[in-house]
Protein backbone atom coordinates (compact mmCIF):
# COMPACT_ATOMS: atom_id res chain seq x y z
CA UNK A 1 0.00 0.00 0.00
CA UNK A 2 1.11 3.50 -0.78
CA UNK A 3 0.54 6.82 0.87
CA UNK A 4 1.89 8.90 -2.00
CA UNK A 5 2.05 6.40 -4.81
CA UNK A 6 2.93 8.92 -7.49
CA UNK A 7 6.06 10.02 -5.68
CA UNK A 8 6.98 6.63 -4.28
CA UNK A 9 6.89 4.89 -7.65
CA UNK A 10 8.14 7.79 -9.78
CA UNK A 11 10.50 6.67 -12.54
CA UNK A 12 14.16 7.23 -11.67
CA UNK A 13 14.75 9.80 -14.36
CA UNK A 14 11.93 12.04 -13.14
CA UNK A 15 12.94 11.44 -9.53
CA UNK A 16 16.53 12.45 -10.23
CA UNK A 17 15.38 15.56 -12.08
CA UNK A 18 13.27 16.46 -9.08
CA UNK A 19 16.18 15.85 -6.73
CA UNK A 20 18.50 18.03 -8.81
CA UNK A 21 16.05 20.89 -8.89
CA UNK A 22 15.46 20.63 -5.15
CA UNK A 23 19.17 20.30 -4.39
CA UNK A 24 19.97 23.49 -6.27
CA UNK A 25 17.24 25.32 -4.43
CA UNK A 26 18.36 23.89 -1.09
CA UNK A 27 21.95 24.99 -1.60
CA UNK A 28 20.87 28.55 -2.28
CA UNK A 29 18.39 28.44 0.60
CA UNK A 30 21.15 27.39 3.00
CA UNK A 31 23.53 29.99 1.61
CA UNK A 32 21.00 32.73 2.13
CA UNK A 33 19.60 31.71 5.49
CA UNK A 34 22.23 29.92 7.54
CA UNK A 35 25.44 31.88 8.28
CA UNK A 36 27.28 28.60 8.88
CA UNK A 37 26.43 27.40 5.36
CA UNK A 38 26.95 30.85 3.87
CA UNK A 39 30.60 30.68 4.94
CA UNK A 40 31.10 27.06 4.01
CA UNK A 41 29.55 27.37 0.58
CA UNK A 42 31.32 30.61 -0.14
CA UNK A 43 34.67 29.01 0.69
CA UNK A 44 33.85 26.03 -1.49
CA UNK A 45 32.62 28.29 -4.27
CA UNK A 46 29.37 26.39 -4.62
CA UNK A 47 26.05 27.94 -5.55
CA UNK A 48 22.85 26.33 -6.71
CA UNK A 49 23.38 27.38 -10.30
CA UNK A 50 26.80 25.72 -10.38
CA UNK A 51 25.26 22.35 -9.64
CA UNK A 52 24.63 20.81 -13.03
CA UNK A 53 24.07 17.21 -12.05
CA UNK A 54 23.57 15.15 -8.94
CA UNK A 55 27.21 14.07 -9.06
CA UNK A 56 28.16 17.72 -8.38
CA UNK A 57 26.96 16.97 -4.88
CA UNK A 58 30.55 16.02 -4.11
CA UNK A 59 31.63 19.68 -4.27
CA UNK A 60 29.38 20.60 -1.36
CA UNK A 61 31.19 20.52 2.00
CA UNK A 62 30.10 17.92 4.55
CA UNK A 63 28.22 18.70 7.72
CA UNK A 64 29.14 16.74 10.84
CA UNK A 65 27.61 16.18 14.23
CA UNK A 66 30.35 18.42 15.61
CA UNK A 67 29.22 21.25 13.34
CA UNK A 68 25.72 20.92 14.72
CA UNK A 69 27.04 20.79 18.25
CA UNK A 70 29.26 23.83 17.72
CA UNK A 71 26.21 25.74 16.59
CA UNK A 72 24.07 24.68 19.54
CA UNK A 73 21.31 25.46 20.04
CA UNK A 74 19.98 27.52 17.14
CA UNK A 75 22.97 28.30 14.92
CA UNK A 76 21.88 25.86 12.21
CA UNK A 77 18.39 27.27 11.88
CA UNK A 78 17.37 28.70 8.55
CA UNK A 79 14.28 30.38 9.92
CA UNK A 80 13.70 32.76 12.83
CA UNK A 81 12.26 31.15 15.95
CA UNK A 82 9.00 32.89 15.20
CA UNK A 83 8.59 30.44 12.31
CA UNK A 84 9.68 27.45 14.35
CA UNK A 85 6.77 25.57 15.88
CA UNK A 86 8.50 22.56 17.41
CA UNK A 87 11.85 21.64 18.90
CA UNK A 88 13.08 18.10 19.45
CA UNK A 89 16.45 16.95 20.73
CA UNK A 90 18.51 13.87 21.27
CA UNK A 91 21.28 13.14 23.72
CA UNK A 92 24.65 14.56 22.78
CA UNK A 93 28.27 13.82 23.46
CA UNK A 94 29.03 16.57 25.90
CA UNK A 95 25.74 16.74 27.67
CA UNK A 96 24.50 19.24 25.08
CA UNK A 97 21.73 17.67 23.05
CA UNK A 98 21.43 17.72 19.28
CA UNK A 99 18.56 20.01 18.48
CA UNK A 100 16.03 19.67 15.68
CA UNK A 101 13.78 22.61 14.82
CA UNK A 102 10.65 22.37 12.68
CA UNK A 103 8.48 24.85 10.86
CA UNK A 104 4.84 24.01 10.32
CA UNK A 105 5.79 22.96 6.80
CA UNK A 106 8.45 20.60 8.20
CA UNK A 107 5.91 18.99 10.50
CA UNK A 108 3.52 18.44 7.60
CA UNK A 109 6.20 16.80 5.47
CA UNK A 110 7.44 14.78 8.39
CA UNK A 111 3.97 13.34 8.92
CA UNK A 112 3.82 12.51 5.20
CA UNK A 113 7.13 10.67 5.32
CA UNK A 114 6.16 8.67 8.37
CA UNK A 115 2.80 7.96 6.75
CA UNK A 116 4.65 6.41 3.80
CA UNK A 117 6.67 4.18 6.14
CA UNK A 118 3.52 3.14 7.98
CA UNK A 119 1.58 2.30 4.84
CA UNK A 120 4.56 0.51 3.30
CA UNK A 121 4.44 -1.70 6.39
CA UNK A 122 0.76 -2.38 5.77
CA UNK A 123 -0.90 0.06 8.17
CA UNK A 124 -4.32 1.45 7.24
CA UNK A 125 -6.90 3.87 8.58
CA UNK A 126 -8.56 0.91 10.31
CA UNK A 127 -5.55 0.24 12.52
CA UNK A 128 -5.33 1.16 16.16
CA UNK A 129 -1.73 1.97 17.03
CA UNK A 130 -0.30 2.01 20.51
CA UNK A 131 2.83 4.14 20.70
CA UNK A 132 5.01 2.65 23.40
CA UNK A 133 8.05 4.81 22.71
CA UNK A 134 8.83 7.27 25.45
CA UNK A 135 7.37 10.66 24.53
CA UNK A 136 9.31 13.84 25.22
CA UNK A 137 12.16 15.41 23.28
CA UNK A 138 12.83 12.17 21.44
CA UNK A 139 11.63 12.37 17.82
CA UNK A 140 10.39 8.77 17.65
CA UNK A 141 7.14 8.98 19.56
CA UNK A 142 5.73 12.21 18.15
CA UNK A 143 7.06 11.40 14.69
CA UNK A 144 5.13 8.13 14.51
CA UNK A 145 2.22 9.73 16.31
CA UNK A 146 1.54 12.37 13.64
CA UNK A 147 2.44 10.06 10.76
CA UNK A 148 -0.08 7.46 11.88
CA UNK A 149 -2.75 10.06 12.45
CA UNK A 150 -2.01 11.29 8.95
CA UNK A 151 -3.11 7.96 7.44
CA UNK A 152 -6.22 8.01 9.60
CA UNK A 153 -5.14 5.33 12.04
CA UNK A 154 -6.23 5.61 15.67
CA UNK A 155 -3.31 6.59 17.86
CA UNK A 156 -2.90 5.75 21.55
CA UNK A 157 -0.04 7.76 23.03
CA UNK A 158 0.77 5.14 25.67
CA UNK A 159 4.45 6.07 26.08
CA UNK A 160 6.77 3.43 27.54
CA UNK A 161 6.55 1.65 30.87
CA UNK A 162 3.68 0.35 32.98
CA UNK A 163 3.55 -2.91 31.09
CA UNK A 164 0.38 -4.20 32.77
CA UNK A 165 -1.47 -1.18 31.49
CA UNK A 166 0.06 -1.55 28.03
CA UNK A 167 -1.36 -5.07 27.88
CA UNK A 168 -4.71 -3.95 29.20
CA UNK A 169 -4.96 -1.36 26.43
CA UNK A 170 -3.93 -3.95 23.83
CA UNK A 171 -6.93 -6.03 24.88
CA UNK A 172 -9.51 -3.41 25.79
CA UNK A 173 -8.89 -1.05 22.87
CA UNK A 174 -8.38 -3.83 20.32
CA UNK A 175 -4.91 -2.53 19.43
CA UNK A 176 -3.67 -3.76 16.04
CA UNK A 177 -0.38 -1.90 15.71
CA UNK A 178 2.57 -1.39 18.01
CA UNK A 179 5.30 1.24 17.92
CA UNK A 180 8.16 0.41 20.28
CA UNK A 181 11.86 -0.31 20.50
CA UNK A 182 12.62 -3.92 19.59
CA UNK A 183 13.78 -4.68 23.12
CA UNK A 184 10.60 -3.33 24.65
CA UNK A 185 8.56 -5.26 22.09
CA UNK A 186 10.31 -8.45 23.15
CA UNK A 187 9.49 -7.72 26.73
CA UNK A 188 5.86 -6.95 25.91
CA UNK A 189 5.75 -10.23 24.00
CA UNK A 190 6.91 -12.19 27.03
CA UNK A 191 4.35 -10.43 29.17
CA UNK A 192 1.58 -11.16 26.69
CA UNK A 193 2.43 -14.84 26.83
CA UNK A 194 2.37 -14.80 30.59
CA UNK A 195 -0.76 -12.67 30.81
CA UNK A 196 -3.01 -15.72 30.99
CA UNK A 197 -5.32 -14.38 28.29
CA UNK A 198 -6.00 -16.50 25.20
CA UNK A 199 -4.18 -15.37 22.04
CA UNK A 200 -7.45 -14.13 20.55
CA UNK A 201 -7.67 -11.52 23.31
CA UNK A 202 -4.95 -9.70 21.38
CA UNK A 203 -5.48 -8.37 17.89
CA UNK A 204 -1.98 -7.08 17.14
CA UNK A 205 -0.87 -7.41 13.54
CA UNK A 206 1.72 -4.72 12.69
CA UNK A 207 4.84 -3.67 14.54
CA UNK A 208 6.71 -0.51 13.53
CA UNK A 209 9.84 -0.97 15.55
CA UNK A 210 12.82 1.31 15.57
CA UNK A 211 15.39 3.51 17.28
CA UNK A 212 17.74 0.63 18.00
CA UNK A 213 19.09 -2.45 16.29
CA UNK A 214 17.04 -5.62 16.03
CA UNK A 215 18.56 -9.00 15.28
CA UNK A 216 16.70 -11.57 13.18
CA UNK A 217 16.28 -13.69 16.30
CA UNK A 218 14.60 -10.83 18.14
CA UNK A 219 12.36 -10.07 15.20
CA UNK A 220 11.20 -13.69 15.02
CA UNK A 221 10.56 -13.81 18.71
CA UNK A 222 8.56 -10.58 18.67
CA UNK A 223 6.51 -11.79 15.74
CA UNK A 224 5.82 -15.14 17.39
CA UNK A 225 4.87 -13.79 20.81
CA UNK A 226 2.87 -10.79 19.69
CA UNK A 227 1.48 -12.15 16.41
CA UNK A 228 2.89 -9.12 14.58
CA UNK A 229 4.47 -8.41 11.23
CA UNK A 230 7.52 -6.34 12.11
CA UNK A 231 9.18 -3.72 9.91
CA UNK A 232 12.19 -1.54 10.56
CA UNK A 233 12.49 2.16 9.88
CA UNK A 234 15.27 4.71 9.96
CA UNK A 235 15.79 8.30 10.96
CA UNK A 236 17.70 10.56 13.30
CA UNK A 237 17.19 13.90 14.98
CA UNK A 238 19.62 15.66 12.63
CA UNK A 239 17.41 14.60 9.71
CA UNK A 240 14.16 15.32 11.47
CA UNK A 241 13.51 11.91 13.03
CA UNK A 242 11.80 8.77 11.71
CA UNK A 243 10.41 8.72 8.20
CA UNK A 244 13.75 8.97 6.38
CA UNK A 245 13.52 5.33 5.31
CA UNK A 246 11.40 2.28 6.07
CA UNK A 247 10.80 -1.29 5.02
CA UNK A 248 7.93 -2.38 2.80
CA UNK A 249 6.11 -5.71 3.11
CA UNK A 250 8.96 -7.49 1.30
CA UNK A 251 11.49 -6.38 3.89
CA UNK A 252 14.38 -6.24 1.45
CA UNK A 253 15.89 -2.94 2.52
CA UNK A 254 14.56 0.36 3.80
CA UNK A 255 13.08 2.61 1.11
CA UNK A 256 14.62 6.05 1.33
CA UNK A 257 12.25 9.00 0.95
CA UNK A 258 14.51 10.13 -1.86
CA UNK A 259 12.41 13.06 -2.94
CA UNK A 260 13.14 14.66 0.43
CA UNK A 261 16.42 13.07 1.56
CA UNK A 262 19.24 12.67 -0.92
CA UNK A 263 21.47 9.78 0.14
CA UNK A 264 25.07 9.02 -0.82
CA UNK A 265 27.64 6.53 0.31
CA UNK A 266 31.17 7.72 0.97
CA UNK A 267 34.42 6.22 2.09
CA UNK A 268 34.69 7.51 5.62
CA UNK A 269 38.50 7.67 5.44
CA UNK A 270 39.07 9.33 2.07
CA UNK A 271 35.63 11.04 2.03
CA UNK A 272 35.36 10.13 -1.66
CA UNK A 273 31.96 9.09 -2.99
CA UNK A 274 31.56 5.35 -3.31
CA UNK A 275 29.55 3.27 -5.65
CA UNK A 276 26.14 3.01 -3.96
CA UNK A 277 26.29 -0.77 -3.96
CA UNK A 278 29.45 -0.65 -1.88
CA UNK A 279 29.19 -0.30 1.84
CA UNK A 280 30.35 2.92 3.39
CA UNK A 281 29.17 5.85 5.43
CA UNK A 282 25.72 7.16 4.66
CA UNK A 283 25.61 10.88 3.92
CA UNK A 284 22.28 12.65 3.59
CA UNK A 285 21.21 16.01 2.25
CA UNK A 286 17.76 17.23 3.19
CA UNK A 287 15.99 18.56 0.12
CA UNK A 288 12.92 20.09 1.70
CA UNK A 289 13.53 20.94 5.34
CA UNK A 290 12.96 24.59 6.13
CA UNK A 291 13.70 24.93 9.84
CA UNK A 292 16.98 23.11 10.01
CA UNK A 293 18.24 21.90 6.65
CA UNK A 294 21.50 19.95 6.47
CA UNK A 295 23.77 19.54 3.47
CA UNK A 296 25.70 16.30 3.16
CA UNK A 297 25.24 15.29 6.75
CA UNK A 298 27.61 12.51 7.76
CA UNK A 299 25.44 10.02 9.62
CA UNK A 300 28.38 7.80 10.65
CA UNK A 301 26.12 4.84 9.91
CA UNK A 302 27.60 2.18 7.65
CA UNK A 303 25.26 0.78 5.05
CA UNK A 304 24.81 0.48 1.27
CA UNK A 305 22.14 1.47 -1.20
CA UNK A 306 20.32 -0.56 -3.79
CA UNK A 307 18.72 1.35 -6.69
CA UNK A 308 17.04 -1.67 -8.28
CA UNK A 309 13.26 -1.25 -8.30
CA UNK A 310 11.57 -3.23 -5.56
CA UNK A 311 8.87 -5.87 -6.04
CA UNK A 312 6.51 -3.56 -4.16
CA UNK A 313 6.73 -1.05 -7.01
CA UNK A 314 8.70 1.60 -5.16
CA UNK A 315 11.55 3.12 -7.12
CA UNK A 316 13.26 4.90 -4.26
CA UNK A 317 16.62 3.48 -3.23
CA UNK A 318 16.68 0.80 -0.60
CA UNK A 319 19.11 1.12 2.25
CA UNK A 320 20.41 -2.00 3.88
CA UNK A 321 19.94 -2.31 7.63
CA UNK A 322 22.69 -0.30 9.30
CA UNK A 323 25.73 -2.55 9.62
CA UNK A 324 27.76 -0.50 12.03
CA UNK A 325 29.14 2.89 12.92
CA UNK A 326 32.26 4.79 11.96
CA UNK A 327 32.53 6.18 15.47
CA UNK A 328 32.21 4.54 18.84
CA UNK A 329 28.58 5.47 19.41
CA UNK A 330 26.51 2.74 20.99
CA UNK A 331 22.77 2.52 20.93
CA UNK A 332 21.58 1.11 24.21
CA UNK A 333 17.85 0.79 24.82
CA UNK A 334 17.37 3.26 22.00
CA UNK A 335 19.61 5.84 23.67
CA UNK A 336 22.73 7.12 21.91
CA UNK A 337 25.70 6.57 24.15
CA UNK A 338 29.21 7.79 23.49
CA UNK A 339 31.98 6.35 25.65
CA UNK A 340 33.30 9.92 25.98
CA UNK A 341 30.19 10.81 27.98
CA UNK A 342 30.98 8.10 30.46
CA UNK A 343 34.57 9.18 30.58
CA UNK A 344 33.54 12.72 31.45
CA UNK A 345 31.53 11.45 34.40
CA UNK A 346 34.40 9.32 35.67
CA UNK A 347 37.03 12.02 35.27
CA UNK A 348 34.83 14.24 37.38
CA UNK A 349 34.47 11.65 40.12
CA UNK A 350 36.99 11.43 42.95
CA UNK A 351 38.38 8.15 44.19
CA UNK A 352 38.01 6.30 40.92
CA UNK A 353 40.40 6.21 37.99
CA UNK A 354 39.76 7.48 34.48
CA UNK A 355 40.06 4.02 32.95
CA UNK A 356 36.88 2.16 32.31
CA UNK A 357 35.33 -0.65 30.39
CA UNK A 358 31.79 -0.73 29.09
CA UNK A 359 30.09 -4.07 28.82
CA UNK A 360 26.81 -4.20 26.96
CA UNK A 361 24.77 -7.35 27.29
CA UNK A 362 21.32 -8.44 26.36
CA UNK A 363 19.40 -10.09 29.15
CA UNK A 364 15.89 -11.25 28.45
CA UNK A 365 16.19 -9.22 25.25
CA UNK A 366 16.79 -6.02 27.17
CA UNK A 367 20.04 -4.14 26.78
CA UNK A 368 22.08 -3.78 29.91
CA UNK A 369 25.05 -1.52 30.38
CA UNK A 370 27.74 -2.24 32.91
CA UNK A 371 30.44 0.33 33.59
CA UNK A 372 33.57 -1.06 35.19
CA UNK A 373 35.74 1.47 36.91
CA UNK A 374 38.88 1.20 38.98
CA UNK A 375 38.78 2.12 42.65
CA UNK A 376 42.07 3.94 43.17
CA UNK A 377 41.59 5.51 46.55
CA UNK A 378 41.79 3.38 49.67
CA UNK A 379 40.00 6.00 51.75
CA UNK A 380 36.63 4.36 51.62
CA UNK A 381 37.69 0.87 52.58
CA UNK A 382 36.57 1.31 56.16
CA UNK A 383 32.98 1.28 55.22
CA UNK A 384 30.86 -0.63 52.77
CA UNK A 385 28.30 2.07 53.05
CA UNK A 386 30.69 4.63 51.60
CA UNK A 387 31.80 2.36 48.78
CA UNK A 388 28.21 1.70 47.90
CA UNK A 389 27.48 5.39 48.11
CA UNK A 390 30.30 5.96 45.63
CA UNK A 391 28.79 3.39 43.27
CA UNK A 392 25.43 5.05 43.66
CA UNK A 393 26.87 8.50 43.02
CA UNK A 394 28.48 7.31 39.76
CA UNK A 395 25.27 5.53 38.81
CA UNK A 396 23.20 8.66 39.40
CA UNK A 397 25.56 10.89 37.43
CA UNK A 398 25.61 8.45 34.54
CA UNK A 399 21.85 8.38 34.64
CA UNK A 400 21.59 12.14 34.42
CA UNK A 401 24.17 12.37 31.62
CA UNK A 402 23.11 9.34 29.58
CA UNK A 403 19.50 9.00 30.61
CA UNK A 404 20.19 5.31 31.20
CA UNK A 405 20.45 2.95 34.12
CA UNK A 406 23.93 1.49 34.24
CA UNK A 407 25.32 -1.02 36.64
CA UNK A 408 28.51 0.37 38.14
CA UNK A 409 31.14 -2.16 39.14
CA UNK A 410 34.22 -1.18 41.10
CA UNK A 411 37.31 -3.13 40.13
CA UNK A 412 40.88 -3.21 41.37
CA UNK A 413 43.31 -0.58 40.13
CA UNK A 414 45.29 -1.46 37.00
CA UNK A 415 42.99 -4.41 36.41
CA UNK A 416 41.40 -2.93 33.30
CA UNK A 417 43.32 -3.25 30.10
CA UNK A 418 45.34 -0.19 29.05
CA UNK A 419 45.24 0.75 25.42
CA UNK A 420 47.67 2.48 23.18
CA UNK A 421 46.09 4.51 20.46
CA UNK A 422 42.42 3.90 19.89
CA UNK A 423 41.02 2.33 22.99
CA UNK A 424 38.71 -0.63 22.74
CA UNK A 425 36.86 0.10 25.88
CA UNK A 426 33.59 -1.35 24.76
CA UNK A 427 32.68 -4.97 25.04
CA UNK A 428 29.42 -5.43 23.17
CA UNK A 429 28.10 -8.92 23.82
CA UNK A 430 24.61 -8.32 22.49
CA UNK A 431 25.00 -10.48 19.43
CA UNK A 432 25.91 -13.46 21.59
CA UNK A 433 23.39 -15.95 22.81
CA UNK A 434 22.11 -15.35 26.29
CA UNK B 1 50.83 2.00 69.72
CA UNK B 2 47.52 1.18 68.20
CA UNK B 3 46.98 -1.97 66.24
CA UNK B 4 47.12 -1.41 62.51
CA UNK B 5 44.72 -3.34 60.37
CA UNK B 6 44.91 -3.73 56.60
CA UNK B 7 41.76 -3.24 54.52
CA UNK B 8 42.06 -4.51 50.97
CA UNK B 9 39.57 -4.04 48.15
CA UNK B 10 38.82 -7.37 46.49
CA UNK B 11 36.94 -7.85 43.26
CA UNK B 12 34.38 -10.56 43.42
CA UNK B 13 36.03 -13.02 41.09
CA UNK B 14 37.82 -16.25 41.66
CA UNK B 15 41.51 -16.24 42.40
CA UNK B 16 41.68 -12.82 44.01
CA UNK B 17 42.14 -14.06 47.59
CA UNK B 18 44.79 -16.47 46.40
CA UNK B 19 46.59 -13.62 44.63
CA UNK B 20 46.52 -11.40 47.71
CA UNK B 21 47.64 -14.04 50.16
CA UNK B 22 50.39 -15.21 47.79
CA UNK B 23 51.63 -11.64 47.60
CA UNK B 24 51.81 -11.56 51.40
CA UNK B 25 53.52 -14.94 51.49
CA UNK B 26 56.15 -13.72 49.06
CA UNK B 27 56.83 -10.80 51.40
CA UNK B 28 57.07 -13.26 54.28
CA UNK B 29 54.19 -11.62 56.09
CA UNK B 30 52.40 -13.72 58.70
CA UNK B 31 48.66 -13.34 59.13
CA UNK B 32 47.26 -13.09 62.63
CA UNK B 33 43.59 -12.59 61.98
CA UNK B 34 41.44 -12.37 58.90
CA UNK B 35 37.93 -11.33 57.96
CA UNK B 36 36.15 -10.86 54.62
CA UNK B 37 32.94 -9.05 54.11
CA UNK B 38 31.32 -8.85 50.73
CA UNK B 39 28.52 -7.46 48.67
CA UNK B 40 27.49 -9.02 45.39
CA UNK B 41 30.16 -7.06 43.50
CA UNK B 42 33.16 -6.71 45.73
CA UNK B 43 34.57 -7.53 49.11
CA UNK B 44 36.81 -5.94 51.70
CA UNK B 45 39.45 -8.18 53.18
CA UNK B 46 40.61 -7.14 56.65
CA UNK B 47 43.85 -8.50 58.00
CA UNK B 48 45.94 -8.23 61.12
CA UNK B 49 49.50 -9.22 60.24
CA UNK B 50 52.86 -9.29 62.00
CA UNK B 51 54.41 -6.54 59.85
CA UNK B 52 51.68 -4.21 58.58
CA UNK B 53 53.95 -1.65 56.86
CA UNK B 54 55.76 -4.32 54.86
CA UNK B 55 52.45 -5.89 53.94
CA UNK B 56 51.05 -2.58 52.66
CA UNK B 57 54.15 -1.99 50.57
CA UNK B 58 53.98 -5.44 48.99
CA UNK B 59 50.26 -5.13 48.26
CA UNK B 60 50.56 -1.67 46.73
CA UNK B 61 53.34 -2.89 44.50
CA UNK B 62 50.91 -5.58 43.36
CA UNK B 63 48.47 -2.74 42.44
CA UNK B 64 45.98 -3.46 45.17
CA UNK B 65 43.92 -0.81 46.88
CA UNK B 66 44.84 -1.06 50.53
CA UNK B 67 44.53 1.13 53.59
CA UNK B 68 45.69 0.98 57.19
CA UNK B 69 43.30 1.63 60.04
CA UNK B 70 43.63 1.66 63.78
CA UNK B 71 41.61 -0.98 65.56
CA UNK B 72 41.53 -2.26 69.12
CA UNK B 73 41.83 -5.83 70.32
CA UNK B 74 40.35 -7.18 73.53
CA UNK B 75 41.14 -10.41 75.26
CA UNK B 76 38.25 -12.12 77.01
CA UNK B 77 37.53 -15.40 78.73
CA UNK B 78 36.19 -18.00 76.35
CA UNK B 79 32.98 -18.48 78.28
CA UNK B 80 29.33 -17.48 78.04
CA UNK B 81 28.68 -13.86 78.79
CA UNK B 82 32.25 -12.57 78.55
CA UNK B 83 31.81 -10.94 75.18
CA UNK B 84 28.38 -9.67 76.12
CA UNK B 85 29.94 -7.85 79.03
CA UNK B 86 32.38 -6.03 76.77
CA UNK B 87 29.60 -5.08 74.39
CA UNK B 88 27.51 -3.78 77.27
CA UNK B 89 30.36 -1.48 78.29
CA UNK B 90 30.53 -0.02 74.80
CA UNK B 91 26.77 0.30 74.59
CA UNK B 92 26.57 2.09 77.92
CA UNK B 93 29.16 4.55 76.71
CA UNK B 94 27.32 5.01 73.42
CA UNK B 95 30.29 3.78 71.41
CA UNK B 96 29.25 2.33 68.08
CA UNK B 97 30.98 -0.71 66.59
CA UNK B 98 31.59 -0.46 62.88
CA UNK B 99 32.72 -4.04 62.47
CA UNK B 100 34.54 -6.75 64.35
CA UNK B 101 35.86 -10.25 64.11
CA UNK B 102 37.10 -12.76 66.66
CA UNK B 103 39.63 -15.50 66.94
CA UNK B 104 40.56 -18.02 69.59
CA UNK B 105 43.89 -17.74 71.32
CA UNK B 106 46.55 -20.40 71.55
CA UNK B 107 46.33 -19.84 75.31
CA UNK B 108 43.58 -22.08 76.43
CA UNK B 109 40.41 -20.43 77.56
CA UNK B 110 41.07 -17.06 75.90
CA UNK B 111 39.49 -15.42 72.91
CA UNK B 112 40.37 -12.21 71.12
CA UNK B 113 38.11 -9.77 69.40
CA UNK B 114 39.27 -7.14 66.94
CA UNK B 115 37.01 -4.12 67.06
CA UNK B 116 36.71 -1.11 64.86
CA UNK B 117 34.88 1.56 66.82
CA UNK B 118 34.03 5.17 66.22
CA UNK B 119 36.33 6.45 68.96
CA UNK B 120 39.19 4.10 69.82
CA UNK B 121 40.55 6.10 72.76
CA UNK B 122 37.21 6.47 74.42
CA UNK B 123 36.50 2.77 73.91
CA UNK B 124 39.87 1.75 75.33
CA UNK B 125 39.36 3.87 78.43
CA UNK B 126 35.87 2.54 79.02
CA UNK B 127 36.89 -1.09 78.55
CA UNK B 128 39.92 -0.74 80.83
CA UNK B 129 37.83 0.89 83.52
CA UNK B 130 35.56 -2.15 83.47
CA UNK B 131 38.35 -4.65 83.76
CA UNK B 132 38.46 -5.84 80.18
CA UNK B 133 41.98 -6.47 78.98
CA UNK B 134 43.27 -4.79 75.87
CA UNK B 135 46.05 -6.12 73.74
CA UNK B 136 48.92 -3.98 72.56
CA UNK B 137 50.09 -3.94 68.99
CA UNK B 138 53.27 -5.75 69.97
CA UNK B 139 51.31 -8.51 71.63
CA UNK B 140 49.14 -9.07 68.57
CA UNK B 141 51.93 -8.79 66.01
CA UNK B 142 54.17 -11.11 68.01
CA UNK B 143 51.62 -13.80 68.65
Amino acid sequence: MFYQKEIETMDRRSLEALQLERLRRMVDYCYENVPFYHDRLQKAGVTGSKIKSLSDLQYIPFTTKEDIRDNYPFGMLAQPLKKIVRIHASSGTTGKPTVGAYTQGDLDLWADHVARVAMAAGATADDIFQISFGYGLFTGALGLHYGLERIGATVIPASSGNTEKQLMMFRDFGVTGLVATPSYAVYLGEMVRESGYPPEAYRLRIGLLGSEGCTEGMRERIERNLGLFVTDNYGMTELGGPGVAGECEYRCGLHFAEDAFLPEIIDNETLEPKDPGESGELVVTTLLREGMPVLRYRTKDITRLNYEPCRCGRTHARMEKVMGRTDDMLIIKGVNVFPSQIESVLVGTEKVGPHYQLVVRRRHYMDQLEVKVELVSAELLESFGELEALQRRIHDRLKSVLGLEAKVTLVEPKSLERFQGKAKRVLDLRSEDE
Amino acid sequence: MQIQQLSIFVENKSGRLAHITETLAAANVDIRAISVADTSDFGILRLIVDRPQDAVKALREAHLTVSLTSVIAIGIEDQPGAFAKAMRVLADHSIGVEYMYAFISRDEGRAYVILRVEDSEKAEAALKENGISLLSAEEIYGM
